[in-house]
C-alpha cells in the first residue's frame, strides 16, 4: 500500500497552491478555484486519514467528505453569482478595484 | 534482475506506481490552476485537479466518494466556473498582470507553508497499512444508513442550504 | 479493491496518448500553407461578422446552477436508494421515507422557485 504521508505531501502541496491562488490572484474567479483546490486538499485528508485510522469501519471521513463536496458547491454558486453581480455593476473582477468598503 | 537489488530506495508496488502517476496529474493541474495567467487555462487546470483528486480517492477505496468527485465537481462545479469566466471576460485579457503586489510575499509563505508542513509530515510514523475494508456495497449502504439516522440534521440541514444557495444565486445573478 | 480500477486508468492514459498523438503528428507532418481565407474562424461558408470572444448571456448560468442542485441531490439519494430496503425492516418504513421525503421537498421548492422566477424561461 501507499503510505499515508504520500497523500498528507499531496495534500499539502495541493493546498499551498490554492493558497497562493486564493492570495495572489488579481481575478476574483481564479482566487474562487483557489477555494476550490484548497477544499480537494482538506477531502484528501479526512479520506486518507479515515482510510489508514483505527475505526475504518465508521464512515465518519467519508460522510464530512460528502458533506463539504455538498457545501463547496452551494458556496461556488453564490460566489459566482456575486462575482456576475458585481461585474455588471462596476465592470470588472479585478479584486484591486473593489475597494468601496476600504476605509 | 540483477543490480535491482542493490538500490538504495525499495523498488515502487504497482499501487504506488499508479499513486506516482496520479500525484503528477493533480499536482500538474493544481500548478496551472495558480499560475497560469489565462484564466481560461485556470479552469481546465482545475479540471485536471479535480479528476486527479477522484483518482486519489479511488486508491484510497473512497469509491463512492470518487464517483461523487467526478459529478459534482468535475461536471458541475467546473462547468459552473467555466460559465462565469464566460459571462465575465471581455476586458480582463491581457491588459494587466494576473496577480496583485502580494504576489511575491504569498508565494515566499506558500512555499514556506508546503515545505513546513512537508518536514512536519515526513518525521511522524504515520500507520503504514489500512484496515481491511467491508467492500464498496456495503460501504455505500452504510452512508446512506448514516445519512438517515446518525447524522440526518446536517443532512437536511444541507438541503435547506442548497434551498438558500439557489434562491440567493438566482437573485443575484437574474438580469 | 484499488486495483480493480487499472482498467479505467489504462484507459485513460490511451485517451490522453491518443490525444496527444492526434494533435501532434499531424503538427509535424502536415503542410502549413496558409492564406487568409483559411485563417478565418468557419462558420459554415459565412463570413464571420463578429468576435466568438462575447459574453454570454446569463441563462446559461442559471441552468447550470440548477444542475448542480439536482447532481447533489442524486448523490445523496444513491446511498439511501441502496439501503431504504433495510431501513424498512431495521427501523420502520417513515424512518426510511421520511428524512428523504423532506430533502426532495426542499429541493422541489427551490426548483419551483426558479421556475416562478422565471429562469426557466428561454428568451
Amino acid at each position: 500500500m501507499v503510505p499515508l504521508n504520500w497523500y498528507l505531501v499531496l495534500a499539502a502541496f495541493i493546498f499551498s497552491c490554492g493558497l497562493y491562488a486564493a492570495l495572489a490572484r488579481r481575478n476574483a474567479i481564479a482566487a474562487l478555484m483557489g477555494i476550490e483546490l484548497m477544499l480537494n486538499a482538506v477531502n484528501i485528508n479526512l479520506v486518507a486519514f479515515w482510510r489508514y485510522g483505527e475505526f475504518v469501519e465508521r464512515l465518519e471521513g467519508q460522510v464530512f467528505a460528502l458533506f463539504v463536496i455538498a457545501v463547496a458547491a452551494a458556496e461556488v454558486a453564490v460566489g459566482l453569482a456575486l462575482i456576475i453581480s458585481v461585474y455588471r455593476s462596476r465592470r470588472t473582477v479585478n479584486l484591486d478595484e473593489l475597494d468601496l468598503l476600504q476605509g | 534482475m540483477p543490480g535491482l537489488d542493490a538500490l538504495p530506495f525499495p523498488l515502487p508496488t504497482v499501487q504506488q506506481v499508479i499513486f506516482i502517476l496520479i500525484a503528477g496529474m493533480t499536482v500538474t493541474g493544481a500548478l496551472i490552476t495558480a499560475l497560469a495567467p489565462n484564466l481560461f487555462h485556470n479552469a481546465l487546470g482545475l479540471v485536471l485537479a479535480f479528476f486527479g483528486v477522484a483518482g486519489v480517492y479511488v486508491l484510497l477505496e473512497a469509491e463512492f466518494l470518487a464517483v461523487s468527485q467526478v459529478l459534482i465537481y468535475v461536471g458541475a462545479i467546473a462547468t459552473l466556473i467555466t460559465f462565469a469566466i464566460m459571462l465575465t471576460r471581455g476586458m480582463m485579457f491581457g491588459r494587466t498582470s494576473s496577480t496583485n503586489r502580494l504576489m511575491l510575499s504569498t508565494a515566499i509563505i506558500s512555499a514556506l507553508f508546503f515545505l513546513v508542513l512537508t518536514g512536519l509530515l515526513v518525521n511522524v510514523a504515520w500507520p503504514e497499512i489500512g484496515a481491511e475494508l467491508a467492500g464498496s456495497e456495503q460501504m455505500i449502504a452504510d452512508l446512506g444508513e448514516m445519512f438517515v439516522t446518525t447524522y440526518l440534521v446536517p443532512f437536511e440541514l444541507m438541503a435547506l442550504l442548497l434551498l438558500a444557495a439557489l434562491a440567493g444565486a438566482i437573485l443575484l445573478a437574474r438580469d | 479493491m484499488a486495483i480493480d480500477y487499472l482498467p479505467l486508468l489504462i484507459v485513460l492514459i490511451v485517451a490522453a496518448l491518443f490525444a496527444a498523438i492526434a494533435l501532434v503528428v499531424p503538427a509535424l507532418l502536415g503542410p502549413h500553407r496558409a492564406n487568409k481565407q483559411k485563417l478565418e474562424p468557419y462558420e459554415s461558408g459565412i463570413i464571420p461578422f463578429s468576435d466568438a470572444r462575447r459574453r454570454f448571456p446569463v441563462k446559461f448560468y442559471l441552468v447550470a446552477m440548477l444542475f448542480i442542485l439536482f447532481d447533489i441531490e442524486v448523490i445523496f439519494l444513491y446511498p439511501w436508494a441502496g439501503v431504504l430496503r433495510d431501513l424498512r425492516d431495521n427501523y420502520s418504513i417513515w424512518l426510511a421515507l421520511a428524512p428523504m421525503g423532506f430533502f426532495l421537498f426542499v429541493l422541489i421548492v427551490g426548483l419551483l422557485y426558479e421556475w416562478k422566477k422565471g429562469a426557466l424561461d428561454w428568451k
